[in-house]
């Protein structure tokens, strides 16, 4: 199977075009569910023909909803691998369903139905997972188009329900509502004011956790934190969304504090720091992809503070995704090393910020 | 901000105290939090996995019955520990009671507040019709993975009810 992601709305990142609330720290908002099917086995378990079974039922279901009919379904375990990377580099699908992970590798009948903001992963950890994403803070609208599809999919597909424990999952640890909802924010005020490991205390002490920029298990870089609920059970779906929404205020009403703070006390200090983070951005013939991330978060707080201008938040939210690997060498049309990876990252960077801000 | 407690340090962390009436917020530094066993110092992200594997180890919720099995996917406790995955739906009937116990562990609770799923409705299907369909389901498994046994246990309970 091809991949060709151009018969998606923007190729399925139009959530980066920075039109949502704060779009200058939060990137985009996510919410996702876990549900499985009654009377299959979980995937990790299922064999290959109930994992195609399930996928055929899902892709029934699918087809007849209002809300998904209009989705593209990508055969996951058809693709090569630099094809599944570059999926998940896009946040259209998790590392588990792409099959990078060691301990996972691709399973057959993973597959995952891209539309405009909606997205449905089969035969991940679950047999679904459900995801809205929107650009900014909109916890309201991806909550609102989460509850359209889920009850779209439950009312053509039995899921597995317990009285007591609410909807079954293959982890405990999504257990209940399997409603994990999340921010991707950018907080370089708080970590250069050294203000953010008490922030991220803090969230921890009320149930949220914080992870890098890919979910579960990845690294923070680019000052770059995905904020989220921590426990599934136990509260409603809106108690979730509206103590998240909560919490996430808070913390972006830190950060613009922090910000102030930063110009007010060590504003040239700062200035400088800002201004050498693009010009190695503009000029440099080499940059790794770290190197990429945290000039990239310089230039986005640059940007806040408005010290530099003429440079687009939607254009440096489309640097951080099509500057990494698979991106570079799906550009290129070919497969690249580490150090000529490097050489196209630098010259992307290069390109894309003389086009916008003028040579 | 000074800490409330040794006042001499600045305060790293608030916390709500909700033990003793009245609720206070107290602001403590960090020497004062970690004998109060609060953690105020954060590197890397936690992953709620790992923290969970841990909370499954310590407390040998599993302890003595590792060798009990889901009769439907024919998974074993000694297989969630290993893996921290269950292997289907009906695993949760299986080993009821250990993950009541685990689930109060990771979410503080066990009953589910949020959304209750009505399934869909396949042209009003009876009480009886339903635990046919289910015990169907479980043949078909036993004998894709050649249980012989279990499916000839299966196809004795359906005849009964037919």
């Amino acid at each position: 199977m091809t991949l060709d992601l151009s018969l998606l709305p923007d190729g399925g990142v139009n959530w980066l075009d920075a039109s949502g609330d704060h779009a200058g720290i939060v990137l985009s908002t996510r919410i996702r569910l876990a549900r499985n099917l009654e009377g299959f086995a979980f995937p990790g378990r299922a064999r290959d023909g109930e994992r195609l079974r399930i996928l055929a039922r899902v892709r029934e279901a699918v087809e007849s909803s209002p809300h998904l009919r209009a989705n593209l379904l990508v055969r996951v375990d058809e693709l090569g691998s630099d094809d599944r990377l570059l999926l998940h580099e896009r946040h259209l699908i998790s590392k588990e369903l792409a099959g990078l992970d060691v301990q996972h590798p691709v399973r057959s009948g993973a597959a995952v139905f891209l539309g405009d903001g909606i997205g449905v992963m089969v035969n991940e950890e679950d047999h679904l997972r459900l995801q809205t994403l929107r650009s900014g803070f909109n916890l309201a609208d991806a909550f609102a188009d989460m509850q359209r599809i889920d009850e779209e999919l439950g009312a053509r597909v039995p899921f597995a329900f317990h009285d007591e424990f609410g909807y079954l999952t293959s982890c405990p640890t999504n257990t209940g509502t399997g409603l994990r909802a999340s921010a991707l924010i950018h907080l370089p005020g708080l970590v250069l004011t050294k203000e953010i490991n008490k922030t991220l205390a803090g969230l921890q002490q009320i149930g949220f956790t914080y992870r890098g920029l890919y979910g579960e298990g990845s690294e923070v870089v680019g000052n770059f934190f995905q904020i989220s609920n921590q426990t599934t059970l136990g509260r409603t779906e809106e108690e979730i969304i509206d103590k998240l929404l909560q919490v996430l205020t808070t913390v972006i009403a830190r950060e613009e504090e922090a910000r102030r703070v930063l110009l007010r006390d060590a504003g040239y200090i700062i200035e400088d720091k800002l201004w050498r983070a693009y010009g190695t951005l503009r000029y440099a013939r080499s940059l790794t992809f770290d190197e990429a991330m945290n000039f990239l978060s310089g230039v986005r707080l640059a940007v806040g503070l408005k010290l530099i201008t003429g440079l687009s938040v939607y254009t440096l939210n489309k640097l951080l995704i099509f500057s990494q690997a698979a991106h570079l060498s799906h550009a290129e049309g070919r497969p690249l090393s580490e150090s000529e990876a490097n050489l196209a990252r630098a010259r992307y960077v290069r390109q894309a910020l003389a086009a916008e801000v003028g040579m | 901000m000074l800490c409330d407690s040794c006042k001499e340090r600045d305060a790293v962390v608030q916390v709500t105290q909700v033990t003793d009436p009245p609720v206070r917020q107290l602001n403590l530094c960090e020497k004062c939090a970690a004998e109060r066993g609060i953690e105020t110092h954060v590197t890397m992200p936690k992953q709620p996995l790992a923290d969970f594997i841990q909370a499954v180890q310590q407390k040998q919720l599993l302890a003595g019955s590792e060798s009990w099995r889901c009769t439907f996917c024919n998974s074993t406790l000694r297989d969630f520990r290993n893996t921290s995955r269950l292997g289907c739906a009906y695993c949760y009937g299986a080993f009821e009671a250990k993950l009541r116990d685990l689930l109060r562990g990771v979410h503080g609770t066990s009953k589910h507040q949020g959304k209750r799923y009505r399934p869909p409705a396949e042209g009003g299907v009876e009480e009886g019709a339903s635990v046919a369909t289910e015990l169907r389901t479980r043949l078909r498994r036993a004998v894709e993975q050649e249980h012989f046994e279990e499916a000839a246990k299966l196809r004795d309970q359906l005849k009964v009810m037919e």
